[in-house]
């Protein structure tokens, strides 16, 4: 296996699979690989989170809540993600408490791969809260109106009534986005978190040989990443379907 | 399923040789392209004072670009400037977004088989890191298991990483490196001895030096497309590198844009020297 790489970059210069035989340029891929899945995950995890927070905020009867919920949407929806990560790493990061090991370094608490967790999640999750209220507000107002006359509160309505109906409603919607998120993740690289695209990219440079072997591979992964994550939703999707409920 | 994919990735690779077996033959695509449109393309640094870089006004300017604006002149032709980092200035030339590379590359076998660099090298410069005085780095071996600043796509990140086990954060450009530097993030900024110097001269780093002894001197190469590297398009670069050379203008240059005399430059004025002179 290793030999046939290795013969064909000699073959085909152009074609220099270097990372199928080179161990430490395959220890770059996977490296690369494990933080673009970790990072996705996690940044999957939180901006749901923020999304669910950020409905029930909405519908809160306090304005001020849902004047700061309104804030953080139109912030995080109306900028690009890349600008946030660049000013969130930069313009806000040596604001933040850091350690200093050696009396010039300045170790922030948060590192490079918190901030882009920190980032994207609450981008996504913008989108998320505005998904989630599109489903509540396709719950008929008659069910939160029986709850209500059941005696539930209106935490209760909304964890055990509402949002799992409108979390079904949502879903499609969702889905998308969240794809979405896991392709962002390729723009961490601009504030140098060694995820998949950054190690491939330093890979192409430091092999001037390996560019269109590098994008292959990075072609390969992302097709198979991002279609592993589509299809598991749509799993899930048709799991939580209610037979008569919406389509 | 693994000999489907051997196969497909044969089948790539003998269509990617063949459309690179072309070059036997000058048809000259890109030169007359250049002359007939009227406008040649180049791409330039957009973050390395003094060589391209933005000025207030928004425009690149540098010492390449005036060599750009040269060159321009000599053919005739309108320029147009295009900003290219180290990751990407190689994938432009070969997609044609631009028609040659003039972006302080270091020559490089493997940038020889990739593009076609035109000799002489018109410049050199080795590799040091820009660090601040207080650490007192003495030697290459200081930086073993410590974050350095870089930038993508520079060929010594193989070399700090992988012989001095430095732990490398590449950035997308030197100037968000720089800034990482300042905001202490890394102990030092992995770049070209020239530019740093030019970096410690302005003023803006007063608390920092370039404390290593500087390695891999290494030469500067502009390219044009691979396949015109024998053609016209090459030969015509040679010839404006011999003339910038022989003529002592890039040491004229240099001093426009404050950049420390190099040797280097003297060596080649003595080297091409008129022998009728």
């Amino acid at each position: 296996m290793q030999e046939f790489f290795r013969e064909l970059a000699e073959t085909y210069p152009q074609m220099n699979f270097v990372f199928f035989y080179d161990p430490v340029q395959w220890q770059r891929v996977v490296d690369g690989f494990w933080m673009t899945v970790r990072l996705a995950v996690i940044c999957i995890v939180f901006s749901v989170i923020i999304g669910v927070i950020g409905a029930f905020i909405q519908t809160s009867r306090i304005w001020a809540l849902r004047l700061i919920s309104q804030g953080y949407i139109q912030f995080f929806r109306n900028t690009p993600p890349m600008v946030q990560l660049l000013f969130f790493y930069f313009a806000l990061g040596p604001y933040t408490p850091s350690y200093s090991p050696d009396g010039w370094l300045e170790v922030p608490i948060i590192s490079n791969v918190g901030w882009a967790v920190i980032s994207l999640s609450f981008f996504a999750g913008a989108f998320n809260v505005e998904i989630f209220r599109a489903g509540l507000e396709s719950v008929p107002d008659s069910t939160s109106e029986a709850a209500e006359a059941l005696g539930f509160n209106k935490l209760q309505i909304y964890s055990y009534i509402t949002l799992p109906l409108a979390f079904r409603a949502s879903l499609p919607a969702l889905n998308a986005n969240l794809i979405n998120l896991a392709k962002t993740t390729t723009q961490a690289m601009v504030i140098a978190v060694p995820e998949l695209f950054y190690q491939l990219v330093q890979i192409m440079s430091d092999f001037t040989t390996a560019q269109y072997p590098s994008m292959i591979l990075m072609f390969v992964i992302y097709v198979g990443l991002v279609g592993l994550l589509a299809s598991g939703m749509r799993v899930w999707e048709r799991a939580m379907k209610i037979p008569g409920y919406g389509g | 399923m693994m000999k489907s994919l051997f196969a497909s990735t044969t089948a790539l690779a003998v269509t990617l040789a063949s459309v690179t077996t072309a070059f036997a033959e000058c048809t000259n695509d890109t030169w007359n392209r250049i002359m007939s449109e009227g406008k040649i393309t180049i791409g330039v640094k957009p973050d390395y004072k003094p060589w391209g870089f933005i000025d207030e006004n928004g425009n690149l300017v540098g010492m390449e670009v005036d060599m750009a604006q040269e060159i321009a002149d000599t053919l005739g032709v309108e320029l147009e400037l295009i900003a290219t980092i180290g990751a990407n200035r190689i994938p432009f030339l070969e997609t044609g977004k631009i028609d040659m590379i003039l972006a302080t590359m270091s020559d490089r076998q493997d940038r020889r088989e990739a593009s076609g660099i035109a000799l002489p090298n018109y410049y050199t410069s080795g590799t040091n890191i820009m660090a601040p005085k207080a650490l007192g780095l003495t030697n290459w071996e200081d930086l073993r298991g410590k974050p350095v600043c870089g930038k993508q796509g520079a060929f010594y990140n193989k070399k700090a990483t992988e012989a001095y086990g430095a732990e490398l954060i590449a950035f997308g450009g030197a100037a968000e490196g720089k800034q990482a530097l300042r905001d202490r993030k890394c102990v030092g900024f992995l770049s070209d001895d020239s530019s740093i110097v030019v970096d410690l001269q302005s003023g803006d780093w007063d608390d920092f030096e370039m404390p290593l002894p500087t390695e891999d001197d290494n030469p500067w190469a502009l390219a044009v497309p691979l396949d015109e590297q024998a053609c016209v398009f090459g030969r015509f670069m040679s010839g404006m590198q011999y003339n910038w050379l022989q003529s002592g203008r890039l040491i004229e240059l240099e001093a426009i844009w404050g950049i420390q005399p190099s040797a280097f430059l003297v060596d080649q004025k003595e080297r091409f020297k008129d022998w009728l002179e």
